[in-house]
């Protein structure tokens, strides 16, 4: 029995360590393959600036996705990332240990709720009062906007509250040894300090927000035409694909894959941002 | 006007103080309302029959049936590709390029948003490995997109093993193998549990992969290779298409009890880990 374990090789285990770098691989090369014939077909510049989307007219522009993707996303960090930052430094720096460690499992929690949960809440909570005290449909960018600033807000609490929590004692201690009262010290010396992990906690924030579906899909009214006001219904990069995937066919289909190699190459650059924010300490 | 930095620090701390009862509210807000309006269609008949009438009538025993199966696959297969990547970069190997090409792999697979898995898994699973919507390609497509938590859980579990259970392992003549399944495994398991039941919520809640790649068949699946429907993706169509707007809430409270309960779990599981390590 003993031989049996040591003749499993180095190299297995090696192999195995090779399934993420692999699977990464696979996952781009597959997307790759399927979306770009229609993008060298369409032509890069009409995909991505076209201001049409008619897969039934062989018209492919996503423009108007990206104009949604962007709102949306930039909506969400507005309202969520204040928040997120306020309940990472209430984590890190005010709460009593009791009242802290009910918070964190609760923000656990709130990450783990299924999106199509918040989606279908913000559907019969929200879209109402957006209708009802702003106008418009409802259905909106600004509806969008909070749910997804809901669902960011566990991502960026959770890092930029370890980023604090990982700054050495001495720095408080210094700014207090200096007379500097508890808030003084976390604005100009702990905050500054754990900038490159909040930086990294707000850049994943932006990723999810980007890369979120089904609650998108059930907020935000999924028009093609693009938006003028946060009270317009829009579509993203995501619930384009995550709305015609169930029936598109040929190239209609290829047209998804290609919204995919751009939400790929957008989400690539924020991770690699995120990482390098990370490492730069 | 110079304002006194004691007024400031006061009204900085209510604020913050204020903005983390909101974290708490909007949580609150979310999970009782979806459980007040689901937990009376939850019934004895609607866990154990089958749906009807696209979901119109019936209960939502496929769909229960249908998560566990796609769940199953995906926690049998990540769970060793994660934990063995984890002991290849804390125990096989010294940092290197390669272990920072992983460590970069398995970071950027955990940003990579789940339609793209959908994408992924759709072309890969269903078409090019001839899948079909089934469990199986539900499964191996969750399991890709689980790997990265569960590596980097394992590793942390495994990197706070004190190092001298290795060297006294060790130096009873315990080789690299007896090590690591008698030592180190048993010392990290809370934590890698904690990595799977992780894993488990996520397949639990996740939707736009699964209904790209197991289908959204209704009838009970037989096999492996039958298509199928999970309960997120059962809710999303009820709610989406307003078919039963009962059901759906049923559905979304039990996938909200389900997920309650997973993180309690893996909240213990931390606990008993905090507590035998210090």
């Amino acid at each position: 029995m003993k031989k049996f374990g040591e003749r499993i090789p180095q190299s297995l285990f090696f192999i195995i360590a090779l399934s993420a770098l692999s699977v990464l691989a696979l996952i781009t090369i597959f997307i790759f393959i399927e979306g770009v014939p229609l993008i060298s077909k369409v032509g890069f510049f009409n995909f991505i600036f076209g201001m049409k989307w008619a897969p039934s007219l062989g018209q492919y522009g996503i423009f108007p996705m990206i104009v949604g993707t962007v709102a949306v996303t930039l909506g969400a960090i507005i309202l969520g990332v204040p928040v997120a930052l306020c309940c990472s430094i209430f984590l890190a720096e005010f709460a009593p240990k009791k009242i802290s460690n009910l918070v964190r499992p609760a923000i656990q929690l709130l990450a783990g709720i299924p999106s199509v949960v918040y989606g279908f809440w913000g559907l019969i909570f929200i879209v109402p009062i957006i209708r009802n005290y702003l106008g418009g449909p409802g259905l909106s960018i600004l509806a969008g906007s909070i749910i997804l600033a809901i669902m960011i807000l566990p991502t960026v609490i959770s890092i930029s509250e370890v980023s604090l929590l990982a700054l050495p004692p001495l720095l408080k201690e210094g700014a207090f040894a200096l007379g500097a009262t508890h808030w003084q010290t976390i604005r100009t010396v702990l905050v500054p300090a754990a900038r490159s992990g909040i930086l990294a906690s707000i850049i994943l924030g932006i990723g999810r927000a980007v890369g979120e579906t089904m609650a998108v899909i059930m907020v935000l009214g999924n028009a093609v035409a693009l938006p003028h006001s946060i009270l317009d219904p829009a579509r993203t990069l995501t619930t384009n694909i995550g709305i015609e995937m169930g029936y598109a066919s040929g190239e209609h289909q290829q047209a998804l894959f290609a919204t995919g190699i751009v939400l790929l190459v957008i989400i690539m650059i924020l991770n690699g941002a995120a990482q390098y924010a990370v490492r730069r300490k | 006007m110079r304002v006194n930095p004691r007024t400031t620090q006061s009204i900085a701390k209510a604020v913050i103080w204020s903005a983390a009862i909101l974290v708490l509210v909007l949580l609150f807000a979310v999970i009782i309302y979806i459980l007040s309006k689901g937990i009376p269609s939850i019934t004895w008949q609607f866990l154990s029959q089958i749906p009807s009438d696209m979901g119109r009538s019936g209960g939502i025993l496929s769909p229960i049936v249908g998560t566990l199966a796609v769940t199953l696959v995906a926690i049998v297969v990540a769970t060793p590709l994660g934990v063995g990547t984890a002991f290849y970069l804390t125990e096989y190997t010294r940092e290197s390029l390669i272990t920072k090409i992983i460590r970069f792999s398995a970071e950027s697979l955990a940003g990579i948003p789940s339609i793209v898995y959908g994408l992924f898994g759709f072309i890969f699973f269903v078409i090019y490995l001839h899948l079909g919507w089934s469990i199986l390609s539900g499964g191996l497509t969750l399991a890709v997109m689980i790997l990265p938590t569960i590596i980097r859980t394992s590793e942390e579990a495994i990197r706070t093993v004190p190092p001298m259970y290795r060297e006294i392992s060790f130096s009873l003549g315990g080789t690299k193998w007896q090590t690591m399944i008698k030592v180190l495994i048993p010392s990290a398991l809370p934590g890698i549990s904690t990595g799977i039941i992780l894993g488990i919520g996520r397949c639990v809640a996740e939707t736009a992969a699964v209904i790209l790649t197991a289908g959204s068949a209704l009838r009970l699946p037989t096999s492996l290779f039958s298509p199928t429907r999970t309960m997120a993706v059962h809710f999303y169509i009820l709610a989406r298409e307003g078919i039963s707007l009962e059901r759906a809430y049923g559905t979304a409270a039990l996938l909200i009890i389900l997920i309650l309960l997973i993180n309690i779990g893996a909240n213990l599981l931390v606990s008993r880990f905090v507590a035998k390590s210090h």
